[in-house]
Order: structure tokens, then C-alpha cells, then sequence
């Protein structure tokens, strides 16, 4: 029979071992959408059946309009999305050098209309700021994920991924311990999947409605039984910084269908 | 703010069955959830949904809690001549909403 001892240190072993994660190699990396069953893919393939669209189309609407003191509309300075949100959303989150941090694109958005429009920030899941975000990011629907390289960027990156390798939470899980490692599983019934986050902002059946990346983060968080963070809060930001590195060259979604 | 999104297809020759897909943009509450503090959340659905064809109704539909938020109908018709499909969805507090398509048909 052991000494109690043994066991206690076995234990504790257990718990602060590092997460022995594989990561996916690239040419095995999937998106979201193909662990779905056809009926939801197709919902997504369809513009007019994706109730996403009914964001993205709120978010055209409020492009055009002007808000603040400043009195200017989005399309004042960016004129038309079409042209100048390209591919915007492919490299975010990206480095701002007022905060001195990244900022992923609510969070740009919001920054705008405080510097530009002297608007108050919309509220974190607001209709207003999912259907600009859900605008904005459609525009580089197909476009590569293209994080950028800013040097400044790579502590911030290295934060996020040490985020999804560590063990947390009252189940002692890690993001990896799934997304890595059994991402070709099921849990309670539904595919693990990849954790590749490229239709975000995007419409989630179980939400019944459109969604940010964070809101996501915070329910697997929740689900991990661990801290969870506020929205907008820089480990969260960092987090969604080391996914978009993940997801490097994968095509952008939004707005997607999830079940 | 845009409510409705709708499939109709531009052009069909007569005698062509064609597929009507619709989409409008609603909470569907169903009635059954509470708040925190153990209030009922009231029920705010919409409860009917119809479509004419060069102003004859040719589709109905009665929609209950159980529907889904968002609400997508989609259904099949013969397209007979050219002319105007006329939505209409109708729900509780007085939701009234309409659209409309036009089809060419040869």
C-alpha cells in the first residue's frame, strides 16, 4: 500500500503539470463549419436564409448614419466598406499605439467613435455594435486570415497562447485539453471542433441570435468552471489574438452559422 | 433597420414551380422564460404570417412559441403570371410587418 504521501504528490504532480497539447498541424485545421450537418451548412451557404445577414444588413444601415457631436457616419471617412473594410477583419485583433495594447474590431469600432465621431461606445453585444462588427467583418468574407506582425504585438500573442495552454477552473481544464488534443470528439453529443474563430461575429442557433468571438470565450470559460473575465478585458483580447494566429490562411466566414 | 429577407427568384417561365424563401427578423419570446428576480418575461411572438400572389393569397401560415427566433419560412408555388408577392407578418404588441418581390414570368 502506498504512503498517503505518495498519492498527495502524485496529485499535486498532476495539477501543475504543463499541458502536454499537440498543436494541429496546419494542413489538418478545419473550420467550424465542417463538423456541422448539412441542414445548418446550409443556412449559412444561403445569404437569404442566414439570419446573420439581417445583422450585417442593420450594420450597412449604420455605417451611412451619422452619430456624435462630430456629426460623421463611417462612411464619411471610410467611405465605401466595400472597398476600404477589405480584408479588415482578416488582421484583427491589431496593435493600437495610443493604448499601447491590441484591440480587436468592437473594440476599434467603439475607438472611432470616441476619437472621430465623439459618440458614446456602443455596449458589448449591442444590436449596434454585433451588426457593425457583423459589416465590417463581412466585408473580408473569403479573405485569408492574416494576423499582423507588429513586433509590439508578439508579447501580447505569447500571453494569449499561454491563456489557452493553461489548466484553470474548478475541472482543471485547458482550452488545448479539447481544442488541441480531442477536437475530433464529441462532447454531450456535440463535435469538440478546432476552436478556429473565423465567422465571428456569427449567428448561433443556441443563441438565436448573432454573437461576438467573446461571448463564446465566456461561455467556455464558464463552461471550464473557471474566473471569467469582463468583456473587452485584455486576456480575452490576447486569447482571441493567439486564435487568429491559429487560424493563419483560413478563409473569414462572418457572419456563420454554428448550432 | 432591416427586418425581412426574401428569396424570390427574378424570372421563371409559366408553369415553373418555384421556391419562396422568407426571413424575418423577430425575438420570438416565448412566454415560458422568467427574469432572475422570478417575473415571467411576457410573450412576444408573431402569430401569423401570409403571402399573396398579384393580391391572392396563396400561402397562410399560424406561428406558435415553439418557433424559433428569427423566423424562416420557405414554401413552393407555380408561378402562373408576372407580378408582385405581397409578405405580411403579424404578432403580439401590434408587430405588423410587410415586404414585397416582383417576378417576371415568361
Amino acid at each position: 500500500m502506498n504512503p498517503p504521501g505518495t498519492i498527495v504528490v502524485l496529485l499535486i504532480g498532476f495539477a501543475l503539470a504543463p499541458l502536454a497539447a499537440t498543436e494541429i498541424a496546419p494542413n489538418e485545421r478545419r473550420s467550424g463549419y465542417t463538423f456541422m450537418a448539412p441542414d445548418t451548412q446550409a443556412i449559412q451557404d444561403d445569404d437569404t436564409a442566414n439570419p446573420g445577414m439581417l445583422w450585417v444588413l442593420d450594420g450597412e444601415a449604420l455605417w451611412k448614419t451619422r452619430a456624435g457631436s462630430a456629426d460623421k457616419a463611417c462612411a464619411d471617412c471610410h467611405d465605401n466598406a466595400r472597398v476600404s473594410m477589405k480584408g479588415v477583419a482578416a488582421r484583427y485583433p491589431a496593435y493600437d499605439k495610443t493604448i499601447g495594447r491590441p484591440v480587436n474590431l468592437e473594440q476599434r469600432i467603439n475607438i472611432c467613435r470616441a476619437r472621430h465621431q465623439n459618440a458614446s461606445p456602443f455596449v458589448y453585444e449591442s444590436r449596434e455594435l454585433l451588426a457593425l462588427t457583423a459589416f465590417v467583418a463581412e466585408q473580408s468574407r473569403g479573405a485569408a486570415v492574416t494576423p499582423a506582425t507588429t513586433p509590439e504585438l508578439e508579447p501580447f500573442m505569447q500571453r494569449g497562447r499561454d491563456f489557452f495552454m493553461k489548466r484553470q477552473g474548478q475541472l482543471n481544464l485547458g482550452c488545448a485539453n479539447c481544442h488541441d488534443d480531442n477536437w475530433d470528439k464529441h462532447l454531450a453529443g456535440s463535435a469538440v471542433t478546432q476552436a478556429m474563430a473565423t465567422g465571428y461575429p456569427l449567428y448561433r442557433l443556441e443563441w438565436q441570435s448573432l454573437g461576438s468571438l467573446q461571448r463564446r470565450l465566456r461561455n467556455c470559460i464558464t463552461g471550464m468552471r473557471a474566473q471569467n473575465y469582463d468583456y473587452g478585458a485584455a486576456e480575452l483580447v490576447e486569447l482571441e489574438l493567439y486564435l487568429m494566429s491559429r487560424a493563419r490562411g483560413m478563409p473569414i466566414e462572418t457572419p456563420a452559422v454554428r448550432p | 433597420m432591416a427586418s425581412a429577407l426574401i428569396n424570390v427568384p427574378k424570372k421563371a417561365r409559366r408553369g415553373d414551380i418555384i421556391e419562396i424563401k422568407t426571413l424575418m427578423s423577430h425575438i420570438m419570446e416565448t412566454g415560458y422564460r422568467h427574469t432572475a428576480s422570478g417575473q415571467v418575461v411576457p410573450r412576444d411572438i408573431i402569430t401569423s404570417f401570409t403571402c399573396r400572389y398579384n393580391g391572392e393569397e396563396i400561402f397562410r401560415a399560424d406561428l406558435f412559441p415553439a418557433i424559433a427566433a428569427n423566423p424562416f419560412i420557405s414554401f413552393f408555388t407555380i408561378a402562373t403570371d408576372s407580378g408582385k408577392f405581397d409578405f405580411e407578418w403579424i404578432g403580439d404588441n401590434g408587430f405588423s410587418e410587410t415586404a414585397s418581390a416582383t417576378i417576371s414570368v415568361e
